[in-house]
């Protein structure tokens, strides 16, 4: 059962980090039409400039001022690079964007080199935030922080007891994913700047004879884009690595969580992140194989097909691909994604 | 203005989602290789003056990239220490190092780069993977080439293959391979009788692949009675998070892991075991290895054990050199192998009184020498440094046992040391010899 309850947390936590990094990706896609390679690319500048001025700052003012510089930076590269490629079209403005995404990578390790640092989380949330305590006896508890030694070994040696503690730094990589889609979906749907921003999605003509200057809302909304994706590196950087191969490692897997959701759709990011972070973190504890499964039903197999290697593959093995497969099949049979409404 | 027909868009990025897959994997440009700083000491030896150009292919990028950095400075700081009047043969080391990013492929590449540049003496270590595809090229190579044959010394790869179904004769390795280091391992544990449920962890390739082999072989041999409740194996070097794999690990309800890995995969597996509270007992190879000290911490304190061929402590001259090494690079000497290379390189080139890898070859064949913990040898028979095992715990440092790497206020403290005669194991190699 604490296997159960924290797995689902450390997926949850895992999803709600690809939530930051893919809203931002999905509100750029709405916007531009076109997917933004240099998305991950942001993730990563996010943590390397979280690193560096958290050096002079501590970590709490870099978590705010490192999305705050890369959002900056996101909206300069709108301004100077893709609104003037943008009047040749898509593929120009995707090749630009796909460029971006190496340049990013090599000036981060001229930079900062080839190695990964070691930017490591505040000391209030280096601990557990709770701790699952499961006796034999007397059932499931939560203790909030990290349970005394007393606790977790049993007086009596037959009583098992299982403390099982969560991460302080995957709690707070939750509440801010949280505190963050509550704060998007009001900008988005309550103030006024929302509504320009939604309209001019849909129809920036319209918007812009109404007086609104849309290229301005555009850069906007790259720029926030970017400064969330600058968001969840930071927190991301310090909760796992920095590294120069951090924006691959989730780079194809944002383009699987917009796409699955829905391109353009916010709620389906939302969900498609979810998703996908619960399923590879239960998929790596599956040891189910297609001989399992067999032998689950009570078929007998002969001894070339007990020993065959493929399938003997383990769940846990293939998890890596099972993003991937997801994307293949949602294109297949659903291609607007999960809650996509963009359907022509 | 843009267009809100949402079909061409959908066109373009799926295409784009397409060619970023398939192009994600792009190597990256390549790192300049590093110049040996060597300096000659005072002339001797009947080969003094001449210089043994050295190429180590290694990881120094990516995940692992810290581990390969950190021996190449090894490898620098003992050329200067085994040059000129510190071998017998009285010649100079130069050792370089070539980034293979941990593939193979790249690998031979560098092997490629390294022959053109005139190198005999290529180095490698890290990726046992990467070790058979040089020992498979280098074979062919000196078959192809004589004259210009080129010798593969291994450092850190234990694939026991290399020096059985695959071994070659161009091949010396210098740690000890999977099959001694479990044999000692397992009977360490046969005599830890707390020990009921193993899980066995490690990097998806040979290297991960043997260690659970031999784990379960040795283990069903001298403890039948130890369940193996799990048993994983995750990408190597690819895995940023192992809070899945520690909640799969308690759930099994394992006391004692045994794991092979390395570099990041050991110290964020002991990361997340201990923010995941994961109580039991680690057995390791690489527990000292870059990066792993930090993330034990005290946390792994008399619970994290390490089989391998040196340790921290092992006293004498090796502590004055790790201490040296210490205050230059402020970074910690732990690849023994690297001294163990140039001794026995400078005792075989004063042998065959020649730096000719034919030569050289045939006197490391066999070879004998005083190293920091007594006589190694190679063994003829399949390349294998015969040398003692110690199996060591990790504690606090102080006492007999002050050294403490990466300034954890820690140490690796030995519990047992198992002799040549105790850590030797049998081989299958059948040596093809150049006639």
């Amino acid at each position: 059962m604490e296997f159960f309850i924290i797995s689902m947390l450390n997926g949850l936590s895992y999803g709600l980090l690809l939530f930051m990094l893919s809203s931002g990706l999905t509100l750029i896609f709405s916007m531009m039409g076109v997917l933004n390679f240099a998305h991950a690319s942001f993730y990563m500048l996010g943590a390397y400039i979280g690193y560096s001025i958290s050096r002079f700052t501590g970590f709490w003012p870099a978590l705010v001022l490192a999305p705050l510089v890369v959002g900056l930076l996101g909206a300069l590269f709108e301004r100077l690079f893709l609104r003037r490629v943008h009047k040749f079209g898509h593929v120009p403005e995707l090749l630009i964007t796909f460029g971006m995404s190496y340049v990013i990578i090599e000036l981060v390790q001229l930079v900062w080199g080839r190695i990964t640092l070691e930017f490591k989380p505040p000391e209030s949330l280096q601990g557990p935030v709770f701790t699952l305590v499961n006796d034999g006896i007397k059932g499931i508890s939560l203790l909030w922080g990290a349970a005394p030694a007393d606790v977790c070994s049993a007086a009596d040696a037959a009583v098992r007891v299982v403390c099982s503690p969560f991460p302080a730094t995957r709690g707070f990589m939750m509440l801010v994913a949280l505190v963050m889609l509550g704060a998007v979906w009001l900008l988005l749907t309550r103030t006024r700047i929302g509504l320009v921003i939604q309209a001019s999605l849909t129809h920036p003509e319209a918007v812009q004879a109404l007086g609104h200057n849309v290229p301005r809302v555009f850069m906007l909304v790259f720029g926030a884009g970017s400064a969330l994706a600058g968001l969840a590196g930071v927190i991301g950087g310090s909760t796992f690595l920095t590294e120069p191969a951090m924006a691959a490692a989730v780079g194809s897997v944002i383009f699987v969580v917009v796409v699955v959701g829905g391109l353009g759709s916010l709620s389906g990011a939302f969900f498609a992140s979810v998703l996908i972070g619960v399923l590879q973190t239960f998929a790596v504890a599956m040891d189910h194989s297609l001989v399992s499964l067999a032998q689950q039903w009570g078929l007998s197999l002969g001894p070339a097909s007990l020993n065959n290697s493929y399938l003997k593959l383990t769940l846990a093995q293939v998890a890596p691909i099972l993003p991937y497969l997801f994307l293949v099949l949602i294109l297949i049979f659903r291609p607007r994604g999960l809650l996509g409404k963009r359907e022509g | 203005m843009r267009s809100i027909n949402s079909f061409p868009r959908r066109h373009v990025a799926l295409m784009a989602i397409a060619s970023g897959l398939l192009l994600a994997g792009l190597a990256q440009a390549q790192a300049p290789a590093k110049p040996a700083a060597a300096k000659a000491a005072a002339p001797a030896g009947p080969l003094a003056g001449q210089v043994v150009k050295m190429v180590r292919i290694d990881a120094q990028t990516g995940l692992l990239g810290p581990v390969g950095v950190s021996q190449l400075k090894g490898y620098q700081f003992f050329a200067d220490k085994f040059s000129g009047a510190g071998n017998p043969a009285g010649v100079k080391f130069e050792v370089t190092g070539m980034d293979n990013k941990l593939s193979p492929t790249e690998s031979l590449n560098a092997l490629k780069a390294a022959i053109d540049q005139g190198v005999r003496y290529i180095i490698q270590g890290n990726g046992s993977s990467v070790a058979l595809a040089l020992s498979d090229a280098i074979s062919k190579h000196n078959e192809r080439n004589p004259g210009k044959e080129v010798i593969f010394l291994n450092d850190s790869a234990v694939d026991p293959d290399l020096t059985n179904s695959k071994c070659s004769y161009w091949h010396f390795r210098f740690d000890a391979d999977t099959t001694m280091k479990m044999e000692a391992m397992s009977s360490f544990i046969t005599e830890q009788k707390d020990i009921k449920k193993v899980y066995i962890l490690g990097q998806n390739y040979s290297h991960g692949v043997q260690v659970a082999k031999y784990a379960k072989e040795t283990l069903a041999r001298k403890r039948p009675d130890i369940q193996i409740v799990g048993e994983d194996l995750h990408p190597l070097a690819q895995t940023r998070d192992f809070a899945p794999y520690i909640a799969k690990i308690k759930a099994a309800g394992a006391d004692t892991v045994i794991t092979g890995n390395w570099g990041s995969d050991l110290s964020l597996l002991v990361k997340a075991a201990n923010e995941g509270g994961f109580t039991g007992k680690f057995f390791t190879y690489y527990a000292g290895v870059t990066g792993t000290p930090t993330a034990l911490g005290a946390n792994g304190a008399g619970r994290v054990y390490q089989i391998g061929y040196n340790h921290y402590n092992m006293g004498g001259q090796m502590d004055k050199w790790m201490n040296e090494f210490k205050a230059k690079y402020n970074d910690d000497f732990y690849t023994g192998s690297t001294i163990r290379i140039f001794e026995t390189l400078g005792a075989a080139m004063a042998k065959a009184k020649s730096t000719d890898p034919v030569k050289v070859a045939a006197a490391l064949e066999g070879i004998r020498v005083q190293s920091f913990n007594g006589e190694v040898e190679i063994r003829k028979a399949d390349h294998q440094l015969q040398q003692p095992l110690y199996m060591t715990v990790w504690q606090k440092a102080g006492g007999k046992y002050p050294y403490s790497p990466e300034n954890t206020g820690m140490t690796l403290v030995p519990l047992k040391e198992y002799p040549n005669y105790i850590s030797s194991t049998p081989t299958s190699c059948q040596m093809k010899r150049p006639s």
